[in-house]
């Protein structure tokens, strides 16, 4: 399974992930060794088969409408880089 | 050593207290886990203080659950509110969560006491815990082998009595493989029995705790504590809690047990099978009938696995982005710079390397043929699954191919290291329990593990019949000396 460098980068920028250029070329031997791995699934033929995404056949689990007290907001908030004003802070996003 | 079973009985005797057994655990902890580097987390004087706290209130008559004053250790990818929670990596490296996870909050509730948290494969990806970013731990059996992954703390620390008890999840093996690598006894309960809440997730479908333990008894006693429908928890199953040492000591004549031919094969090693074997002929031994079946799809397991976890890993890690919590970087001219070079910087290789190949499975243009196939795998898999139980009560299988390898044997290869899990996959895409046990040690003295897999909620069964074993079948039992 060949992969290519741009692919890497395809993936890698929707993943948001900086690769370097030496990860750039690790992943790429990598993937091709673990996708071709994967791809055995592929020699299998499927024909008629339902997708499973979770083994628990349960849908639709609600609560009751019922307001209960929130966490404290300044222990929620306690582990960012950055907070002002009881609020996240980060960069600038609109200009 | 004292099992949790003897550690509840005298501690509710009051002939020893839960300072005095916190004591002797800190004092285990200081001499051999500087070679064994089991924990990542210990501290003495939260950990006295809580001691203190349950013999305090023994003293002043209150009636105390069953297991008050018994010591655990956790896995650092369950939420201890106020305690630092890693996942063993430098994303997570000064997180302090808000808030405890159910298990957690059970365990307190049950006035348990938490001795630390324990190390492992980053973000539960990997079989040997040499994916840490922080430190290697050794397999106390021999301290040049891993205790295998991702729960490799969790065992070690079981293994090498520094804990009675410890608390591991199980994604794709990682409870049972460490248990099988390390000689003690792992469960993954069926999915949906544990809450998830407050585990901090890598793949959602097919994440579960569970419990380590030195015994069978001691993981059926930790199960009734963290077993149990959790509203916070949308994929908690909706089912009763029973008490799961209630069957452990039933006759287990004419109980049937599957041996899955496929489990047996090219792949595994020749020790591995003869002791597993021999422990087959043990249960014969003890009237249960066992024969061999087929298990068609056990090859698509492994692939089927990588696709998935990878998926739901590289959408559920999305949330690390340096904002709400975790690292953040320092190198950073916008938004996205900001992003990306937080992961890059803060994610280990093989967490990239998954996050990456889920990303590409899920991607336009190779969903159906990676992501959606592999769903369709799972439904197949778990339809073998509920044929093979309509016959049989659990089947046997080796835990793993092989006992421990060496430290840095498997590390140059990713799917070297992903075919360790080839026996212990198919049950997490299925959702089933299973449970590892020692059944024998190879010729370099290291533990051999078999995998009993039961029915979904049926743990009951296959407590019943590792306790059986345990008790009853002749096979080698070892004492261990670390270093």
């Amino acid at each position: 399974m060949k992969i290519t460098k741009a692919q890497v980068e395809h993936v890698a920028n929707l993943a948001r992930l900086s690769l370097t250029d030496e990860e750039k070329e690790s992943m790429t031997k990598d993937m091709e060794m673990i996708l071709e791995f994967a791809d055995q699934i592929n020699a299998y033929e499927i024909k008629d088969v339902n997708a499973t995404a979770n083994v628990m056949p349960i849908n639709n689990v609600f609560r009751e409408d019922v307001v209960i007290p929130s966490m404290d907001r300044e222990k929620l908030i306690g582990n960012a880089a950055s907070t002002a004003n009881g609020c996240f802070s980060v960069p600038k996003v609109v200009e | 050593m004292k099992s949790v079973a003897e550690l509840a009985k005298q501690l509710k005797a009051k002939e020893i207290s839960s300072v005095e057994v916190a004591r002797d655990y800190l004092k285990r902890i200081s001499e051999v886990d500087n070679l064994v580097e089991a924990y990542l987390l210990v501290n003495e004087d939260r950990v006295l203080e809580a001691a203190q706290a349950v013999d305090a209130k023994r003293m002043a008559g209150e009636t105390l659950s069953m297991l008050a004053g018994v010591p655990i250790s956790i896995k650092d990818n369950i939420c201890t509110d106020g305690v630092r929670t890693t996942c063993a990596s430098k994303m997570l490296e000064n997180f302090v969560p808000p808030y405890d996870a159910t298990v957690i909050s059970k365990i307190k509730k049950n006035d348990m006491i938490m001795l630390g948290k324990l190390n492992m494969d980053e973000f539960a990806m990997g079989s040997s815990t040499e994916n840490s970013a922080f430190k290697i731990t050794k397999n106390p059996w021999n301290l040049n082998y891993v205790p295998g992954g991702s729960s490799g703390g969790s065992a070690a620390a079981v293994a090498a009595l520094m804990t009675p008890l410890a608390l591991g999840s199980d994604t794709g093996g990682s409870i049972r493989q460490p248990a099988s690598y390390c000689g003690v006894v792992g469960l993954k309960p069926t999915y949906g029995r544990v809450s998830r809440y407050g585990l901090i997730a890598f793949a959602s479908s097919l994440d579960q705790i569970g419990p380590l333990a030195n015994s069978v008894e001691d993981v059926a006693l930790a199960l009734n504590v963290i077993g149990g429908h959790d509203q916070l928890d949308s994929t908690s199953a909706p089912v009763g809690m029973e008490d799961f040492t209630e069957n452990l000591d039933n006759d287990i004549k004419g109980k049937r047990i599957g041996l899955p031919k496929e489990f047996f094969g090219e792949g595994i090693s020749d020790e591995v099978k003869e002791a597993v074997l021999n422990a087959a002929k043990e249960y014969e031994k003890l009237g249960a009938i066992v024969e061999e079946v087929s298990f068609d799809l056990s090859n698509l397991s492994l692939p089927a696995y990588y696709l998935i976890s990878s998926a739901e890993a590289s959408s559920n890690l999305a949330r690390y982005d340096g904002i709400k919590y975790g690292y953040r970087t320092e190198n950073f001219d916008s938004l996205l710079a900001l992003y990306k070079n937080t992961r890059d910087e803060g994610f280990g290789k093989e967490v990239k390397r998954r996050i990456m190949l889920g990303t590409y499975a899920l991607s336009s243009g190779y969903y159906d043929a990676y992501y959606k196939k592999a769903q369709q795998v799972r439904t197949l898999i778990m339809e073998e699954f509920n044929e093979l139980f309509k016959t049989y009560d659990a089947l046997l299988t080796p835990t793993s191919p092989t006992t421990a390898f060496g430290i840095g044997a498997k590390t140059d290869n990713p799917v070297e290291m992903y075919l360790t899990d080839i026996c212990t996959v198919p049950i997490n895409i299925a959702g089933v329990p299973a449970i590892s046990l020692n059944c024998g040690f190879d010729s370099k003295g290291l533990p051999i593990g078999m995998q009993l897999i039961g029915k979904a909620f049926d743990e009951s069964t296959i407590l019943n019949l590792a306790y059986q074993y345990e008790q009853y079948a002749t096979y080698e039992k070892r004492n261990i000396t670390i270093g």
